[in-house]
């Protein structure tokens, strides 16, 4: 009798294609690659503005394109995803007790979507309120 | 008697014979009433004596039956024949290394659940002749969910940040530490940072969420570790907004 523990390899790479929880969570962290890349082009848009407006025609047009826009519509798609799998964490982190009794998640979860309704309308109105 | 079989794949290794695990498949009667676990005796009482595995309440309250069933960290007397396919992988909790078939050595658990003192720090000690340490029961709802953890090890099996980086404290040890953090009785929240507000603490935890998804006892890890996060968080910020209450 003699102890030999034997330690399974784990590949270092492909775990996350093991289980669907973990694919889902890949998705969830791979949002943040693209919204970060969302950022830059937005900030090279600010900086195109500085320029000038040729410069920021240019800029728009170059957007515009069927790359520009497949790119912008997966943005979306990843940041909408984000967004729900966030807000549907938010009563785990945040749990609520209010008069002695816990506050249902789906309380929660819907507050936050009120919340980000509001925000959004703001911000639209706050752009000028067009459509 | 219906007659019909499952078939158990199992997961063996011998240190004294075996370089590497490997399955072995026994076929056992199915009965609707049965658990994995049942299957599991079935083998060790009439098949194969040599298999060695952890069990003891068989009712999901002592936390020592835990292992891959199909792939899910699960206790296996908490797991139906009847909710399985007709072919059963067994395997030892991942991301422990193995014993012996499907014992894992756990050392590494107990001394992470060491570190984290998961005992009441009360701020007097007494005599018992003293009484008890009174709590309310809006005080003990508290953190009452969290103390439901049995220490089974499936929440460490399924987290993939344990997984690829040992020195992370994982979830069930945070988990009681968040309990005792919660309960009125304690005052052993600081003594505990150290560990707990760590980068191999909480913040190796990027929120899976696995923990909590295969937990058997509802505990929810993640959620405790969450709310750790942001009470270290706050910590941090008011160390510089009330610095006095910080000497």
């Amino acid at each position: 009798m003699s102890r030999r523990p034997y330690i399974r390899e784990l590949s270092r790479t492909g775990w996350w294609l093991k289980q669907p929880r973990y694919v889902r969570y890949m998705a969830r962290e791979m949002t943040a690659l693209f919204i970060g890349l969302y950022v830059l082009i937005l900030m090279a848009g600010l900086f195109a503005l500085s320029k000038g407006e040729a410069a920021y025609a240019e800029f728009l047009e170059s957007a515009d394109g069927l790359v520009g826009l497949t790119f912008a519509v997966i943005t979306m798609i990843f940041a909408i995803y984000h967004t729900f799998t966030w807000f549907q964490v938010t009563p785990k982190a945040m749990p609520l007790v209010i008069g002695g009794k816990r506050v249902p998640g789906a309380i929660i979860v819907g507050a936050h979507w009120a919340g980000f309704a509001v925000v959004s309308v703001a911000l639209w109105l706050l752009a000028g309120g067009q459509t | 008697m219906s007659g019909r079989t499952v078939e158990l794949e199992v997961l063996r290794y011998d240190p004294d014979q075996d370089d590497a695990p490997k399955f072995q498949t026994y076929t056992v009667p199915y009965r609707e009433d049965w658990v994995v676990l049942d299957a599991i005796n079935y083998v060790k009482d009439e098949l194969d004596r040599t298999l060695s595995y952890r069990w003891s309440c068989h009712m999901a309250v002592c936390g020592s039956c835990g292992m891959l069933i199909n792939g899910e960290p699960s206790l296996s007397c908490h797991t139906f024949l009847r909710d399985c396919p007709d072919k059963i992988r067994i395997e030892p909790l991942q991301n422990f290394p193995v014993e012996r078939d499907l014992v894992v050595v756990m050392d590494d658990f107990i001394d992470k659940l060491g570190s984290v003192k998961p005992y009441v720090v009360a701020k007097e000690e007494k005599d018992v002749d003293e009484g008890e340490y009174l709590q309310t029961p809006a005080e003990l709802a508290q953190y009452k969910q969290y103390t439901a953890c049995i220490n089974c090890l499936l929440c460490y099996s399924a987290c993939p940040q344990y997984a690829l980086n040992d020195s992370f404290v994982g979830p069930a040890a945070l988990a009681l530490a968040h309990r005792y953090n919660l309960d009125s009785r304690d005052i052993g929240r600081s003594a505990r940072e150290e560990v707990v507000a760590s980068n191999p603490g909480i913040w190796e935890c990027s929120f899976v969420g696995a923990c909590s998804e295969v937990c058997p006892k509802a505990v929810d890890p993640a959620a405790a570790i969450q709310q750790t996060k942001i009470a270290s968080t706050a910590d941090y910020f008011m160390k510089f907004l009330m610095p006095w209450k910080h000497k």
